[in-house]
């Protein structure tokens, strides 16, 4: 499960109400209505075992997608726009690109 | 302001597991989004954050998608260093503690349109930590240049032909005009170094009053370069000493790295499609514009 430390899609109801309209002109922070993952034409895939926790993808990940879970890297694929940068980066290159 | 010695340092492996800015809608691989989401998490959860017109609010704000997790606002496109600086004194006046305001800014919203609420922000020393981050053009619109487009760039209001290479002028000494005003702290960063631009987002975030943090991010889209080539152009920039890593902290100006060597130039314009038509001559421009710049900043920095 992915943490609360990110927020997590949302679902929109389209307002019946003008109560259900967010005061002011936005929803909360981090209101998700929509995921990314369609974006995507290569996902990462991981090799944990070539892995060895650098964390240089969990930094440089520009949609922040990879998660530290227990001592491993894990990617919320709801969000991963699947842009390569990751395995491009990886010193190990233990993430590859691999056609949805 | 806060000794630097004393400010706990932050990385990848201690720096808090939240997200700022997620789900947003920026293109894959976008190197603006790597800047905003890393300065975020170094400024922590009590942020307010300020952005104008741009992509990084462009792509954040979606209604009613609201990717920023933390407070955030659209401001006037020029007017986001005046609008951060209210919500500073706002936020003083309504007896808060521990927060932090910061700008998001593009190089088109920063070094020409925004730039004179910037000025004026810096000259009242107002408590805003102010990031331009510069992918070299107005992206948000379609490319067009801003004074921060780089000699040879190929734009929609440069366009590349018989009569011009595209952008005919230098990129705007945006650092040093900031300097100039003699601010509390002023650095430039890449991507490409982020554990540098980390160190100095934690900088700033201990300064009181204002400061600025100019960090080159690159723009897959607007580039004409692969997505997941993003941070190893920003890197290559600075290698190859296009882009320069400084700071500028109690009056004196600090150069962060002075490569014995560059790398080639040509390289790295050509690995980008907004560069690809450059002649052999506009490249030698480029290169002895470089030179000019850095034999200055050895003169006069070290
Ligand atoms: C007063 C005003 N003029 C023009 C615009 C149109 N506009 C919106 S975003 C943008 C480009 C911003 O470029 P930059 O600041 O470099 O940010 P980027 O989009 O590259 O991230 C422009 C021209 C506007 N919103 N407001
Ligand atoms: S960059 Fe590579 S080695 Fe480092 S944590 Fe990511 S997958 Fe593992
Ligand atoms: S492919 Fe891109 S978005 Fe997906 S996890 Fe890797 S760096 Fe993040
Ligand atoms: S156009 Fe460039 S700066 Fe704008 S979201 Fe796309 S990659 Fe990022
Ligand atoms: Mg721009």
């Amino acid at each position: 499960m992915i943490k609360m430390n990110r927020p997590k899609h949302t679902e929109y109801k389209t307002p019946t109400h003008i109560d259900d309209y967010p005061t002011g002109p936005q929803y909360d922070a981090g209101f998700l209505p929509e995921k990314n993952a369609g974006w995507r034409t290569f996902k990462p895939v991981v090799n944990h075992d070539e892995c060895i926790y650098c964390l240089r993808c969990y930094l440089l990940c520009p949609d922040g997608t990879i998660m530290k879970d227990n001592g491993k890297i894990k990617i919320d694929m709801d969000y991963c726009k699947g842009c390569g940068v990751c395995a491009h980066e990886c010193p190990k290159d233990a993430i590859e690109m691999v056609k949805e | 302001m806060t000794k630097v010695l004393d400010i706990p340092k932050v990385n990848a492996k201690n720096m808090t597991e939240k997200e700022f800015f997620y789900g947003h809608k920026a293109c894959a691989g976008c190197g603006g989004s790597i800047a905003v989401r890393l300065a975020l998490k170094v400024l922590g959860e009590r942020t307010y954050s300020a952005l104008p017109a741009g992509c990084m609010s462009a792509v954040g704000f979606i209604y009613p998608q609201m990717a920023f997790n933390s407070n955030a606002i659209i401001t006037t496109f020029p007017g986001s260093a005046s609008m951060a600086a209210g919500i500073a004194a706002g936020a003083k006046a309504l007896g808060q503690k521990d927060f932090k305001t910061v700008v998001f800014a593009g190089d088109g919203g920063t070094a020409d349109i925004g730039f004179q609420a910037l000025s004026g922000m810096i000259d009242r020393n107002d408590d805003v930590l102010y990031i331009c981050y510069d992918n070299e053009a107005y992206m948000n619109t379609g490319i067009q240049k801003s004074g921060l487009t780089p000699y040879g760039t190929k734009t929609t209001t440069t366009p590349a032909g018989q009569n011009i290479p595209g952008t005919v002028t230098h990129k705007k000494n945006l650092f040093e005009i900031i300097a100039a005003h003699d601010i509390a702290y002023a650095a430039t960063a890449s991507i490409g170094y982020p554990q540098d631009f980390i160190n100095k987002v934690n900088k700033a975030k201990h300064v009181k009053g204002a400061s600025f943090i100019h960090v080159y991010a690159s723009c897959p889209t607007g580039w004409g370069t692969p997505t997941e080539t993003s941070v190893e152009i920003a890197k290559d920039a600075v290698d190859c000493g296009l882009i320069f890593l400084a700071e500028y902290e109690d009056g004196e100006y600090k150069l962060n790295r002075n490569p014995k060597e560059f790398k080639s130039v040509e390289e790295y314009l050509k690995k980008q499609g907004r560069f690809k038509h450059m002649s052999d001559a506009d490249i030698q421009c480029v290169i002895e514009n470089r030179d000019k710049k850095w034999e200055r900043m050895r003169k006069n920095w070290l």
